[in-house]
């Protein structure tokens, strides 16, 4: 729960209101101008009308240069940010050769693997040598190597379910095996800041759509309840199957989903449990397996298990894991696996190597050290940060943290502040978050040290103060009475 | 008998007259004239006084009523202060009939009852009972798949991998990828909105302007992908789309996402496809702010067969229709340079005004791009989905793309040599008993189709997965038997498809050939 003051809201409308006020201003005289100028669209329907991108031209080319920012380095905990100039006020960006050394706080780099690796890269580089970067086939033609094998098997073991299928892309995995699990007459009910690729998978597969309230498996069962009694819409005839989708760590709240309570809910009303540990694998748990391992949920009560191998792995790609029966159909049916090119076989090496380091079957103690040191680093830097006076929203050891803008000018200004002291940061608006809720994403990866973090601190600090979104008085001081706050799902 | 004349003053007496009127009739005529005098009579002997005010009460009502009607004239006719009651009933009358009849009460479940429901549903499955041939395997490599390759410690010929150009194992292919690796390890870590933007994947893109002269080109991540972001940024709710029905799957997808109306047209027939774009223009005239698109494929994966872009373009101009062509096995492969369908045709590339492509074919590498004028391409970067909300590719992958396009630019051989094992396939299977060449002739995709059908597709199915389980087993032949998702909603004919590339010896050719013959004969009569 978010909970706004009132000035803020207040002024954050206002802002809004504002900016949208002068873009129509704008659009008016443009449209005055090129009343003269001759249409070159011939009888052509225009691509995009005047207002569906109207966002994109007048409030988001303004703070364009916050997004996109190119580097030319490994996205480890240091990386080289390219600089970009622009001659026409933001609306083009011309890149430099020159670059800048900062410290990457908006990579999803969880556990280190992003660059050079002692142990995985040589024997990428191997695999590389002896199978090539791709295949060029379909798993089932010609695009299943011995590695892929390997993978499944090794994916399989680690997240403790009998078998696992891989594709190249973590969203193409949900449009594409949604659809083939729930169809026309299913329901699935999913939490409702799910991620846009299984918000795609739902609409594609055809089946009907109910959302829960985040995180609350109260709502849940409300809605299981009510939804069993009325049936299909219009038909009242019972539904065929129910899958209830949520997601391990949601990256724009860094909130860990409450898995106990949902699993038990499901198995009281017979329902499917699908969830997505795009975040949460590999960052989370005392061995890195996830929020089954956080939580203590037995992984044979959760039916789907998905994930994806860019965050804490440093590779490509995504993974179903269930029973073996249920792999078996999908390796049958699933379009990625029929249709699309198998996992290029150094991503597929990638992700074996660092599962081996993190197991620690090779030899060394490196990967529960990585685990160790995220989940340190993760508490700490949101203690200080809360300390400061910061709302940054999450649950403790997870290691993506939201720091609270609000107003649409902070944006910009918490951006471009760090990027002059040298750090980078990830800042998020409308339309990924809900228009009043804009915030800075902070992800901690295990190869920040101490020193990196008390520098990003100070820094933070320091531009958090000068645009003034430190919304809560630091400690000790004890928070205000929240008679004055407006509460905001 | 009161009459109508007398009753022109205002008096008690004029509403008992307009009753009078209604009323009066032969029958009843005598008895109301007659109550009339007695109430007349009846009347005189009441008390005056009472009489008096209440006559002058109503007076004054009657003259208020009639009060704004004393100037309304309509039509000619004076109307009475009655019109306006005769008015409100009517209004009464309407409303009355406009009501919705009368339901039943509703009766919502009580809690005991919705717990009732709950225990006694049970789900299907989540899924249907595994059959035999779902434990398929398919065989696993065991090096690099290029023209041959080895499967359970067997050297076998390979053509199931879409390497055309043989660019698999290519060495400076294999030095760019190792570079890349080293400097920036394997994964990118982050979506393009979000520190992934790598500066290889800008100049990758650059490097595919380039070599298509077209202003501007978007990298994705995943080949299948491509199709399915691009279609529903463009394509919209009420929007029209007409597209080949042989389609593969991430084109349907992307169809099925965008929510416009799609019309599908026959596979690869221009006059289908006429008067299909006849139809719909006769029939939307109206709207000018209503999208129109033709979606295709150069070179189709499902049959092989070549678009012939002149006459589209031809008919794109005449309807007002926009282009989307996935050139995903036509790049790298067809034209004079490799350029592409547009260069095959001779027709400029600035006609089409989306072109898609998947890299995992004849470039050797993983990834889609999408290209075009600078207005769609800035679209996508903020309204595709799969490229804002997914990590961004592989650097290393992007390295490969570059140096794989620097090397056809620089071995325009390639070209000329895959095409001659076109031509030499094509002689050697030209007399296959049980199955015919569908293909196009210079399509890299040389595919049989199955004469005659079982009639059910899965038979058909099975039949050709053994066929191709013979070959390998007995020949050590790779070759692609068809295979069909039930989200498939393609209905063209199945059967074997050969990917030719230019890695490949005349005796590998003569192999396949042979060998297939010998299968077909065996096992399709």
């Amino acid at each position: 729960m978010i909970t706004i003051p009132y000035l803020t809201a207040v002024s954050t409308y206002f802002s809004y209101g504002l900016l949208f006020a002068f873009g129509q201003l704008r659009d008016y005289s443009r449209l005055i101008f090129d009343w003269c100028s001759t249409n070159n669209l011939h009888g052509y329907a225009p691509i995009c009308l005047a207002h569906e991108d109207f966002y994109i031209r007048r409030l988001y080319h303004r703070i364009q240069d916050c997004f996109n920012r190119p580097i030319s380095s490994a996205p480890d905990s240091w990386v080289d940010v390219i600089e970009r100039y622009s001659n026409d006020n933001n609306k083009t960006l011309k890149r430099t050769t020159k670059s800048t050394r900062c410290l990457n706080l908006g990579s999803y780099n969880y556990l280190g693997f992003g660059s050079f690796d002692e142990y995985c890269t040589p024997r990428v580089i191997e695999s590389l040598k002896k199978f090539s970067a791709s295949t060029c086939s379909s798993r089932v033609d010609a695009g299943t190597t011995s590695v892929h094998a390997e993978l499944e098997e090794c994916v399989a073991k680690y997240v403790g379910k009998p078998a696992a299928i891989v594709t190249g892309m973590g969203f193409a995995t949900n449009s594409a095996i949604i659809p083939v699990l729930i169809g026309k007459g299913g329901l699935i009910i999913s939490d409702s800041l799910n991620h846009t690729s299984i918000v795609n998978g739902a609409r594609g597969s055809g089946a009907t759509i109910r959302v829960f309230q985040h995180n609350t498996p109260a709502h849940l069962e409300r809605v299981l309840k009510e939804q069993i009694a009325e049936g299909q819409p219009r038909t009242h005839r019972p539904w065929k199957k129910i899958i209830v989708v949520v997601e391990g760590i949601y990256s724009m709240e860094g909130e860990i989903c409450q898995l106990p309570e949902i699993v038990s809910v499901c198995k009281k009303y017979k329902a499917y449990v699908y969830l997505d540990e795009a975040h949460s694998i590999g960052a989370i748990g005392k061995t890195g397996r996830g929020v089954c391992e956080l939580l203590g949920v037995d992984t044979a009560d959760v039916d789907i298990m998905m994930g994806t191998f860019t965050k804490s792995f440093g590779s490509c790609g995504g993974y179903i894991a269930g029973s073996k029966e249920l792999i078996q159909y999908l390796k049958y049916h699933c379009p990625a696996h029929l249709y699309a090119t198998s996992i290029s076989t150094p991503s597929a090496q990638q992700i074996i190597s660092a599962i081996k380091v993190i197991l620690g079957e090779d030899g060394s103690n490196r990967g529960a050290q990585k685990l160790a040191r995220i989940r340190e680093n993760s508490n700490f830097f949101r203690a200080e940060l809360q300390k400061m006076g910061f709302e940054v929203l999450g649950d403790n050891d997870s290691p993506v943290m939201p720091i609270m803008l609000y107003n649409p000018a902070k944006i910009p200004a918490f951006s471009r502040e760090c990027l002059r002291e040298n750090v980078a940061v990830v800042v998020v608006g409308f339309p990924a978050t809900p228009l009043l809720l804009a915030r800075a994403r902070i992800c901690i990866s295990a190869s920040h040290s101490r020193e990196d973090l008390i520098k990003a601190l100070k820094v933070i600090s320091k531009a958090g103060d000068l645009t003034g979104i430190k919304y809560f008085p630091a400690a000790p001081k004890k928070q205000e009475e929240e008679k004055d706050r407006i509460k905001l799902d | 008998k009161i009459t109508r004349e007398n009753s022109k003053a205002k008096s008690f007496a004029s509403p008992l007259l307009w009753a009078n009127d209604i009323f009066c009739s032969k029958s009843t005529g005598i008895s109301w004239n007659s109550l009339a005098a007695l109430c007349w009579i009846h009347r005189a002997k009441m008390d005056t006084n009472l009489v008096e005010m209440f006559r002058a009460g109503l007076n004054w009502v009657t003259m208020a009523l009639d009060a704004p009607s004393a100037r309304v004239v309509l039509f000619g006719v004076r109307i009475q202060w009655h019109i306006f009651v005769e008015v409100l009933l009517g209004f009464v009358i309407v409303i009355l009939l406009s009501q919705k009849s009368y339901k039943p009460p509703k009766r919502p479940l009580t809690e005991q009852e919705i717990d009732e429901l709950c225990d006694e549903w049970v789900p299907e499955p989540l899924i249907p009972p595994i059959t035999e041939d779902m434990r398929h395997e398919p065989p696993v490599l065991e090096s690099a798949a290029g023209p041959h390759t080895t499967v359970n410690g067997k050297d076998v010929v390979n053509f199931a991998s879409a390497n055309y150009l043989g660019l698999i194992g290519h060495e400076k292919l294999l030095e760019s990828c190792t570079s890349a690796l080293e400097k920036y390890g394997v994964g990118s870590c982050g979506p393009r909105g979000f520190y992934g933007t790598i500066d290889v994947h800008l100049d990758c893109e650059t490097r595919i302007s380039k070599f298509l002269s077209t202003p501007d080109t978007i990298l994705y991540s995943y080949g299948l992908s491509t199709m399915f972001s691009t279609i529903p940024c463009f394509c919209k709710k009420g929007d029209i789309i007409v597209a080949d029905e042989g389609v593969h799957w991430g084109i349907q997808n992307g169809l099925q996402l965008s929510r416009s109306t799609i019309v599908y047209f026959k596979h690869n027939d221009m006059d289908s496809l006429r008067s299909t774009l006849e139809k719909i223009m006769t029939k939307n005239k109206r709207s000018k702010n209503l999208r129109r698109y033709i979606v295709a494929e150069a070179v189709y994966q499902n049959s092989g067969q070549i678009a012939p872009l002149d006459e589209i373009v031809k008919l794109k101009e005449k309807y007002k229709f926009r282009v989307i062509l996935d050139e995903s096995n036509s790049f790298g492969v067809l034209g004079r340079s490799g350029r592409g369908l547009a260069e095959h045709h001779g027709v400029p590339i600035e006609k089409i005004d989306v072109v898609t492509a998947a890299m995992g074919h004849a470039l050797a590498t993983e990834g889609g791009f999408c290209t075009g004028n600078a207005r769609i391409i800035d679209y996508q970067r903020l309204s595709s989905s799969g490229y804002v909300f997914s990590a961004s590719l592989p650097p290393y992958l992007a390295s490969a793309a570059i140096t794989a396009i620097d090397v056809i630019d620089q071995n325009p051989e390639l070209l000329v040599k895959m095409k001659q094992h076109i031509a030499l396939l094509w002689k050697g299977l030209k007399d296959i008993k049980g199955m015919s060449l569908a293909s196009d002739p210079e399509s890299p995709i040389v595919f049989l189709k199955l004469e005659n059908s079982s009639g059910s597709t899965k038979e058909d199915l099975l039949l050709l997965e053994k066929m191709a389980d013979r070959a390998l087993k007995e020949d050590s032949l790779l070759v692609v038997s068809s295979k069909k998702s039930f989200l498939d909603k393609c209905r063209l004919p199945v059967g074997i498809k050969l990917l030719v590339s230019a890695g490949h010896s005349e005796s590998d050719l003569v192999k396949v050939s042979e060998s297939l013959k010998r299968l077909a004969s065996e096992l399709l009569l």
